[in-house]
């Protein structure tokens, strides 16, 4: 089967450009020119880019479907742009053994719409004593591996691990955060904290943290993600790693680049993420860091919470926002605000991520997957929480204004549903 | 009418004018407190509930004796004992409270800003009696009394607010009273116990106490919340009360008419030499406790009257 898409605007990471074209799909792979008589998609005018590429995503099975299940977050990813979700194990039980590894892989293939790629756990019960089956995982098809926001506390074990997953070429994701500067935390260390009598916690714990951990990538020789570096004091050490020739990226949350500490306002919990949102400052010193290709990713951080779980006062609140479905117009804010290309948002959004995976997906070239987003980037519309697909509603942008809308996501080349 | 507000959450939805019409009425509450006939009916009628999420024996004594004076029906929970244990998650509480038609809550909470969510859930009037670290409005409004009595105005004045900043909602509800009123604010106390941004509040931060005090108008000394501390904010007591503890050679800095005032309970020894608490000429801390009352009035007065419009309307 052919598919042309013609009259697009064609968002290109990989040559780090926007232009105005066609593009050819044949047999679910990106395609040269062919049969004329191809059925014809007419993008008039709007954006077609590779399929977002969302790394972290939490999709609540096993254990909480009541607040996502790969259902529900399959369809918010169709209706997001999001053509592959690299799934996080912090679940419950987490996805710590090969078998549970098997679930995942069977619940995603019946009902996810889109690509599923799962990380498992690097310790077992993600409880930093000892590691998982890490090359068993990987031969069932682990992409990653990783405690998600749980650190490894004890450098030792965290050391053996790396070893190890080095000998096997498996990429470990990291969440830095000194555990003993960060205990209790529910906000930044600000003014603004401090008069609203919240817990806080200092940048300092981050870059303590990743300093921690380059050390060790140097010692072991290890390939390291930082699932989200979000203070401008933490980017010196991650200029440094990777000048020094460490295998070493990160990634940052949408949130923590549209958003910052003041946005909590009246402890509103919808704000309350992990890491907590960060002063102005940071968030642009970040916003920089994306544009100068210091920071690698962006990705959404899609942590479904319960009504039940953000309805508290902001202390005993969950943390965690729902992101699949925001990413792409959040992310336009940045293009809007003359922050970032198109082509530089899909290097961080796509690309990248792909290239960091191993996947085949994120680029437009001749024989790639057809995984595809068209998007109209300037439509405006004012965020409805309750409209969103996910079963669970915490997103920090109800009743945000918002432009970019996606008209169309295929993965393979197959259009995915949106309803 | 002068007064706005729908609830007392905090000193920060205040403007001045509203501070000094509390302050205004709570001066004449504080005459009929003093008289042989302490009834008044401003409250007849309604129905308060204290509740207190963290024991209280001073505070909720307070706002029950105020309720009593002014004619409510006046119920204490302590909900520390209640269904909180069972599960019952905050907003549940206080809808179930809702539904029994109170008309005034006053609501004491471990947590910032819990006060203002079960606002949200209520159609009454609710008064917070100290939420987490965030703010504890009527604490301010009757130290500012306080001082207002003793100094004849709230403008101009140096203060030094000493001791545990870091943990203390009265802190904050002073430091945002007083600056509104337009006095200098000196915050003294160990690095440890001074919240990360402080500086940026438009007050000064002074970790010595010598030069803290010096040429004060008031000396507002904090208790040294033992059971807030996580541990290891400070050596020992001995060393605190030695270096930030008010004795009689810290408190020659300050002006020769200072006052000295303290939130209670007191922990003699560690942040205030016992002969300067119970020195009539410098001490106002008893005084304090008497404002409390009044301004307690005072503020449900004026928000019963809110309330009362509200609703007829």
């Amino acid at each position: 089967m052919t598919l042309r898409f013609i009259n697009a605007r064609l968002v290109d990471p990989e040559a780090g450009e926007t232009r105005e074209g066609e593009l050819w799909v044949e047999d679910g792979r990106i395609a040269a020119p062919g049969d004329p008589q191809a059925e014809t998609v007419d993008c008039r005018g709007a954006c077609l880019a590779p399929g977002i590429v969302d790394w972290g995503v939490k999709v609540s099975e096993p254990g909480e479907r009541h607040k996502e299940s790969f259902r529900t977050a399959g369809r918010a990813a169709a209706r997001g742009g999001v053509t592959t979700m690299v799934t996080r194990p912090d679940t419950d039980p987490p996805i710590d053994t090969p078998e549970v590894l098997e679930f995942v892989h069977r619940r995603a293939q019946a009902d996810a719409r889109v690509r599923v790629v799962p990380m498992a756990a690097l310790t077992k019960g993600r409880e930093g004593r000892e590691m998982t089956e890490i090359g068993l995982l990987r031969d069932a098809g682990a992409v990653a591996f990783s405690d998600c926001d749980r650190v490894v506390a004890d450098t030792r074990v965290f050391a053996r691990a790396l070893t190890y997953a080095r000998s096997l070429g498996a990429l470990v994701v990291a969440h830095p955060q000194d555990p003993g500067l960060s205990r209790g935390a529910a906000a930044s260390a600000s003014a603004f904290a401090s008069l609203r009598g919240l817990p806080a916690v200092s940048p300092m714990a981050e870059r303590m943290a990743l300093d921690r951990d380059m050390a060790l990538i140097e010692m072991t020789g290890a390939s390291y993600h930082a699932d989200q570096v979000t203070c401008a004091r933490a980017l010196p050490a991650l200029s440094r790693a990777k000048r020094n020739g460490l295998d070493v990226t990160a990634g940052i949350g949408i949130h923590h680049l549209t958003l910052n500490d003041y946005d909590v306002g009246d402890y509103r919990t919808f704000f309350k993420l992990k890491p907590p949102l960060r002063p102005e400052d940071d968030r642009r010193a970040l916003v920089e860091a994306v544009a100068s290709g210091l920071v690698d990713v962006i990705c959404s951080m899609h942590t479904p919470q319960d009504e039940e779980s953000k309805r508290l006062p902001f202390e005993e609140a969950a943390s965690g926002a729902v992101g699949l479905e925001t990413l792409l117009p959040a992310a336009l804010r940045l293009y809007h605000a003359g922050d970032l290309s198109l082509a530089a948002l899909w290097r961080a959004m796509s690309l990248n991520p792909a290239r960091r995976l191993g996947l085949p997906v994120g680029r437009l070239a001749v024989g790639a997957p057809a995984d595809l987003v068209l998007f109209d980037p300037d439509a405006p519309f004012v965020l409805d929480r309750f409209a969103l697909a996910s079963k669970s509603k915490n997103t920090p942008f109800d009743g945000a204004r918002m432009q970019g809308r996606v008209l169309g996501t295929w993965v393979g080349g197959a259009r995915v549903a949106t309803d | 009418m002068t007064f706005r507000q729908n609830h007392l959450l905090g000193i920060e939805p205040l403007a001045p004018d509203e501070i000094t019409a509390i302050l205004d009425l709570a001066q004449d509450y504080v005459a009929l407190n003093r008289g042989p006939e302490k009834h008044s009916r401003a409250l007849a009628g309604l129905t308060q509930i204290n509740m207190f999420f963290e024991t209280s024996t001073r505070t909720q004594a307070s706002f029950e004796i105020a309720g009593l004076r002014l004619g409510a029906d006046v119920m204490s929970m302590s909900m520390e004992a209640s269904s909180i244990k069972k599960g019952e998650t905050l907003i549940d509480t206080a809808l179930t409270l809702n539904a029994m038609h109170p008309d005034l809550l006053v609501v004491r909470h471990p947590h910032s800003g819990a006060v203002g969510l079960l606002a949200q859930k209520v159609d009454c009037a609710v008064l917070n009696a100290g939420d987490g670290r965030h703010e504890h409005p009527t604490q301010a409004l009757l130290d500012a009394l306080t001082i207002r009595r003793a100094k004849g105005r709230l403008h101009r004045l140096t203060v030094a607010i000493c001791g545990d900043i870091a943990h203390s909602r009265v802190a904050r509800s002073n430091i945002l009273l007083l600056g509104k009123m337009e006095s200098r604010i000196r915050l003294v106390g160990p690095p440890t116990l001074i919240p990360a941004g402080a500086a940026d509040w438009g007050v000064e931060v002074c970790h010595d106490m010598h030069a803290g005090l010096e040429g004060a108008d008031v000396v507002m000394m904090l208790r040294l919340q033992k059971e807030r501390m996580d541990g290891g904010f400070i050596p020992s007591e001995r060393e605190y009360f030695h270096r930030y503890g008010l004795d009689a050679a810290k408190l020659a800095r300050a002006k020769d008419d200072a006052i000295v005032m303290h939130p209670g309970p007191m922990n003699r020894g560690v942040e205030i030499d016992g002969t300067i608490a119970d020195d009539i000429n410098r001490s106002v801390i008893q005084e304090q406790v008497e404002m409390g009352v009044a301004v307690r009035m005072a503020a449900m007065d004026l928000l019963a009257r809110n309330l009362r419009a509200a609703r007829a309307a």
